[in-house]
């Protein structure tokens, strides 16, 4: 028995008028609930007028009881005689317990029912991994492509691999029906068959702090040809831009910019305003030259050297990162800096830089 | 459960025969029924204050269960076994102290406090010892979990037969050449944590080896094994300081045959402190 | 036997509770439970003070996109302060510490709570815990949400150890009173006076006490490992240590669902009396009432994980936690139909308690109902975290407890003080409140199931009209705030004298002078059915209900 089936039944009368709010428009938005994009958020939609329906009913059958005593057996005068009716009557109570308890074990079987197609993800479903953190969200797809916004092909399940860095973030899709919290320390997935092209609000629905509220990002819908087309050319980030222009890119997609200015602003980390080529004062250690070394050694192992007058915490990108994405962001910071050697020295140095990474990863690789 | 207790009415002459019977009761028994169902209440409060730390307990030992049987081999059996004839004996005294009272024998009663409260104190003492040894050996909580000294040779020496015993080669190595002997079979956690390590097990003896063979984040045991034994223990000074002030009363004669309602009701309380460390005892002390 | 009531207005108020001893002492050490109910009320009535101006400060902020009137940072702080105050100070201990602990020894025909001095300490640690929360306030505020959820409450800068201390002394303080109501009920019953004669307040209150003794110290242990993991770094909630934030969840919830019925709970045993009072019918399916509300104390430790659907417990903790869920709406509706089936054929008098006890029904309803949406998995994933959600628990803790604690302080007010205040005043107040109310959440609901998260400082185009509503009804509110602050200070300085009874109430505490004398009764007062009103007659000339002698009874 499906509920589907059961409300169809019970709104076909209802869905002829025309003009009503509850009952829907084309895009499966309601008044009460907002656009709908998602096979599974049908099954939701339907459960929640369900509900609503019942409720509707029997609120507005017991408050017009209400209202009609309050008014029909308003006290006249003090005094006046009271009419003796029973004061229990067990028959009465049974039924009005067994009624509701009829309709919530309807309400919970439909509601568990949903809920359990919508945590069963299917096994051939494309896999995204997400990344919460203060106050970010990043996708990273198959290929090793890493965006900010999350890009799904319509028709196609998506199962999403979450994890945070930080705290409990939760990730909420409105126009899918769907959520679930990003727990540090664990891999939690949710999945979902988006139907509907288009961009949707996403939002974090777990408080993380300060910027909690602009924890938001947007879910765009491709048709599924389009969505192979895109992929394919955001395979590769550094592939058609300078490496300037790709570390800046890694610069924004990686959340340095929550700590890193670009401006000089004081951060929880050093802006990087001139940053490279200066030397640094280290905590309990000697100064040193802000060279690549010491830019390498800080993305990969951030608590090494601790700059003096900054914490140490920020989080270490091992294993997230390439090398040559690396030495993009290292460029990146020399167009920043007014220290760094100029323009032709600057990607001779790149290139070395690259030159030694290309080593490493190798000496890296065959170690796995 | 109970009926109705109190006739409304004032019983003056009740009070004017008893100066300890309060105004809004009628009768001593109304007054001492209504003290104990109280006390009863309070120490159902105080078992589920610990039961929270005991769930904690559970949920980390079931996930976890290579942490405890790697790091309860710290805790020195013989002291807290020592001190739990400690508190069992106090609690014996402490019912014998409220015999004393009923029966209104009051050098009995004031000897049957002095006693429990010398126990407390002894077991405060011991426990102190056994915290002063943790301390110093940095067998702490969380970050501050280091472990220093001869107590860095003593996780080296409890590991090394763990590595034989995964590659199936136990012979080699007489576990009773180590300095915990009993102590020192790897539990099945600890194996799998070797595992891990692949090529380390083969050279036990080499340092790699015995960091590899050492659990993921023992120190969570010694948070709840500090937080447990420290929530006790204040438990432990509270009762203290009642039976203190039960002393300096029972000194002054207050209690007699009708009247020991407070020695009845901090004999309750003493005995869940100690029944709590009955179990706080095998939970943490006695995993294998 | 005697009848206490005497004629109303004498020239001289006769000597009571409050007129009997003066001075700071006499009061802030009294053992009397009035007193300390009275200290309770002035109390916790100083804290919804605080946490209005909270709540009003929210809702400002949220009535422009962008920055209104404080950063994130503040909002986040006000937020989280507004939750803890309401909750941990006002709410809590609002019904059962400021007005049972008044009228549940009255009720009984006792004279004082079984274990007054308990009583006092309950009351010093409560202004202890405020100070404390206050402090934490002062020092610059806690940023968590008042649920502190790890490991955000582990890790933030902010004073979240000062204030889970304070809330962990409030504890002690709510154990103490709940842990004395339940003595007091079983021992200090009058005779004649069996369980099922006591008045349905006194279930409520017995039920609320229940969950308080059994669940406040699991809150204990769980604020003290949080004040532990901040302090010493313990790890047991920190996942960078190996630890397990989820499992904080589970210990908060499992006090923190049972707190809604702490809240709730005395609310429906004063929606009873008041009930049955204004309608001058006996209480329709009295045990009906008080099984549910046992039934409910009870359910209410079984559902706590109904707030984790969306955290990652098993498919079949959530099933579980589903129909468990469901199962602790069936007592609740089956008490709403005894209410509206005690109002038929009664003589209903509209004064100000019974306005606002209609309006509990009407808010609490709601909020019931949309529970329904919560509970139910699949809608829940949706719902979850929303302003749905929002909307839905200020429905019933204040569309609920609030409201009915408004209907039990203008029940009772002219018991605790003996003066009457402006009736008119107050039904218009009530009904201003109710419709402030309904404003600003009803919009509530509308953003949440669209989708709006809760806890946000900003929020997208859409909900801009929304927001601008909902910040309007919370002015409303607030006009009527004042209005009923502003007669019921009135009412204490020149209102005018309250009769011993003037509701016509057959239950105990009616048949003492208004204000009581010192200890309660001058007689003993006559056991009767709390709900049989064919003894209280209407007496004109005092105007006020007076007994019948029992041979005289109405033909």
């Amino acid at each position: 028995m499906s509920l589907s089936g059961m409300l169809g039944m019970l709104t076909s009368p209802l869905s002829a008028v025309s003009g009503i709010p509850f009952l829907g428009r084309a895009d499966g938005g309601t008044f009460w609930l907002p656009v709908r994009a998602a096979e599974g958020a049908k099954a939701v939609d339907e459960l929640f007028y369900f509900i609503f329906w019942i409720c509707l009913f029997f609120f507005t059958l017991l408050m017009a009881l209400m209202v009609i005593f309050a008014i029909r057996y308003r006290r006249r005068e003090e005094g006046e005689e009271v009419e003796k009716t029973p004061s229990h009557n067990l028959p009465l109570e049974i039924v009005w317990t067994t009624i509701p308890i009829l309709l919530v074990v309807a309400i919970f079987f439909f509601g568990f029912q949903a809920y359990l197609d919508m945590s069963t993800p299917p096994t051939d479903a494309y896999e995204i991994q997400v990344t919460g953190q203060k106050w970010k969200w990043s996708f990273t797809y198959p290929n090793g492509y890493m965006d900010e916004l999350l890009h799904v092909p319509a028709g196609r399940p998506v199962t999403l691999v979450m994890t945070s860095e930080d705290v409990i973030h939760s990730m909420s899709i409105p126009a899918f029906r769907i959520k679930n919290d990003v727990v540090p320390g664990r891999y939690r997935k949710v999945w979902f068959t988006a139907n509907r092209p288009g961009a949707y609000d996403l939002y974090c629905a777990e408080y993380c702090g300060t910027q909690h509220s602009g924890m938001i990002s947007t879910v765009i819908v491709h048709e599924a040809e389009d969505f192979d087309v895109w992929i394919a050319d955001h395979g590769d980030i550094l592939g058609s831009v300078s490496p300037a222009e790709g570390g800046e890119r890694l610069y924004n997609l990686l959340g340095c910019k929550q700590c890193h200015s670009t401006d000089g602003a004081p951060g929880v980390g050093p802006t990087f305003l001139d940053l490279y080529g200066t030397m640094r004062k280290i905590r309990d250690q000697a100064d040193c030259e802000c060279d690549e070394d010491y830019v390498r050694e800080s993305v990969l192992d951030p608590t090494a050297r601790i700059s003096q007058g900054f914490e140490p915490v920020m989080p270490t990108f091992k294993g997230r990162l390439k090398d040559k994405e690396i030495t993009a962001i290292i460029a990146y910071m020399k167009t920043l800096s007014v220290h760094a050697p100029d323009e032709p020295a600057a990607d001779e140095a790149a290139g070395e830089a690259a030159e030694t990474d290309t080593t490493e990863t190798d000496a890296g690789d065959g170690g796995e | 459960m109970s009926d109705s207790q109190s006739s409304s009415h004032v019983d003056s002459a009740a009070h004017a025969a008893n100066p300890n019977l309060q105004h809004h009761f009628d009768s001593m028994e109304q007054q001492y029924e209504s003290g104990k169902l109280g006390m009863w209440l309070f120490l159902v409060t105080e078992i589920l204050l610990f039961g929270g730390l005991f769930c904690a307990y559970a949920v980390y030992r079931h996930n976890h269960p290579e942490i405890f049987t790697y790091a309860h081999q710290f805790l020195d059996k013989s002291l807290g076994g020592f001190n739990t004839i400690v508190l069992i004996v106090s609690s014996l005294t402490m019912a014998m102290a409220v015999r004393a009272a009923q029966l209104g024998q009051r050098r009995l009663l004031t000897t049957c406090l002095a006693l429990t409260l010398a126990c407390a104190f002894l077991f405060l003492g011991v426990k102190f010892v056994e915290y002063e040894h943790k301390w110093k050996h940095g067998l702490l909580w969380g970050k501050n979990y280091e472990v220093q000294g001869e107590m860095a040779g003593a996780t080296e020496a409890l590991m090394i037969p763990a590595a034989p015993s995964q590659s199936g080669s136990a012979a080699d190595v007489d576990p009773n050449a180590t300095i915990l002997p009993r102590a020192a079979r790897a539990p099945e956690g600890l194996a799998a944590e070797v595992g891990d390590h692949g090529d380390g097990v083969a050279d036990a003896a080499d340092d790699h080896a015995t960091h590899g063979l050492e659990p993921k984040n023992v120190h969570l045991f010694f948070g709840i094994y500090f937080v447990m034994t420290g929530l006790h223990g204040i438990h432990v000074l509270a009762g203290i300081g009642v039976i203190t002030w039960l002393l300096i009363r029972s000194l002054r004669g207050d209690f007699g045959p009708d009247y020991f309602a407070p020695v009845d009701f901090t004999g309750l309380y003493w005995h869940v402190v100690d029944l709590i460390w009955i179990f706080l005892f095998p939970l943490l002390y006695l995993i294998d | 036997m005697s009848t206490n009531d005497t004629p109303m207005t004498p020239a001289v108020v006769p000597e009571n509770y409050l007129n009997c001893s003066s001075g700071f002492r006499s009061w802030f050490f009294t053992l009397d439970h009035k007193r300390i109910g009275v200290m309770y009320l002035a109390s916790i009535l100083a804290m919804f003070l605080i946490g209005g101006i909270m709540a009003l400060m929210i809702r400002t902020e949220l009535l422009t996109q962008g920055q209104t009137i404080m950063s994130s940072d503040d909002y986040n702080k006000v937020f989280t302060l507004h939750g803890a105050v309401m909750i941990f100070l006002f709410i809590i201990p609002g019904i059962p510490a400021a007005l049972g602990n008044f009228v549940l020894p009255l009720m009984l025909g006792a004279k004082d709570v079984a274990l007054p001095r308990l009583n006092l300490a309950s009351y010093h640690l409560y202004v202890v815990g405020a100070l404390v929360c206050v402090l934490s306030i002062v020092l610059g505020g806690v940023d968590t949400g008042w649920t502190f959820y790890a490991p955000y409450s582990t890790t933030t800068n902010t004073h979240v150890s000062i204030l889970t201390l304070g809330a962990f002394i409030l504890g002690f303080s709510s154990v103490f009173t709940g842990l004395n109501f339940i003595v007091t009920i079983h021992r200090m019953r009058p005779a004649g006076m069996g369980w099922f004669d006591m008045p349905l307040m006194l279930w409520a209150l017995y039920a609320t006490a229940i969950i308080q003794v059994l669940a406040t110290p699991v809150l204990g242990i769980t604020l003290l490992l949080l004040i532990v993991e901040r302090v010493m770094g313990i790890g047991i909630f920190d996942p960078a240590l190996g630890g397990d934030p989820v499992l904080y969840q589970h210990f908060f919830w499992f006090y923190s669902h049972p707190a809604v019925y702490i809240m709730i709970l005395p609310a429906m045993g004063i929606i009873s009396e008041i009930i049955s009072v204004f309608s001058r019918k006996h209480i329709f399916g009295y045990r009906a009432i008080a099984y549910s509300s046992i039934a409910i104390a009870a359910f209410s430790f079984l559902v706590w994980g109904h707030h984790m659907f969306t955290s990652g417990q098993s498919e079949l903790m959530n099933m579980i936690f589903s129909a468990l869920t469901f199962s602790v709406s069936i007592p609740s509706a089956v008490k709403m139909f005894n209410w509206i089936t005690t109002m038929y054929k009664g003589s209903i008098r509209l004064d100000t308690p019974m306005i606002y006890a209609l309006c509990f029904m009407f808010l609490f309803g709601i909020g019931g109902l949309t529970g329904l949406f919560l509970g139910s998995l699949a809608t829940d994933v949706h719902l979850h975290d929303t302003y749905f959600v929002v909307a839905h628990f200020h429905y019933v803790m204040f569309g609920g407890t609030v409201i009915a604690f408004l209907a039990g302080l203008h029940y009772w007010w002219p018991k605790m003080f003996g003066r009457m205040y402006d009736e008119k005043l107050g039904r218009i107040s009530a009904i201003i409140i109710t419709v402030g109310f309904n404003i600003t959440f009803i919009a509530q609901f509308i953003m949440g199931s669209r989708g709006m998260p809760r806890r946000y400082y900003d929020y997208v185009d859409e909900f801009s009209l929304l927001h601008f509503i909902s910040s309007m009804g919370s002015y409303v509110m607030a006009i009527g705030f004042f209005m009923v602050a502003g007669y019921l200070v009135k009412s204490l300085v020149s209102g005018p004298r309250a009769h011993a009874n003037p509701w016509g109430s057959a239950a105990l505490e009616w048949q003492t002078q208004s204000p009581p004398v010192h200890f309660n009764f001058d007689d003993d007062p006559e056991v009767c059915n709390p709900y049989d009103y064919s003894r209280v007659q209407y007496d004109a000339a005092s105007g006020g209900y007076v007994r019948v002698p029992s041979e005289v009874k109405p033909a």
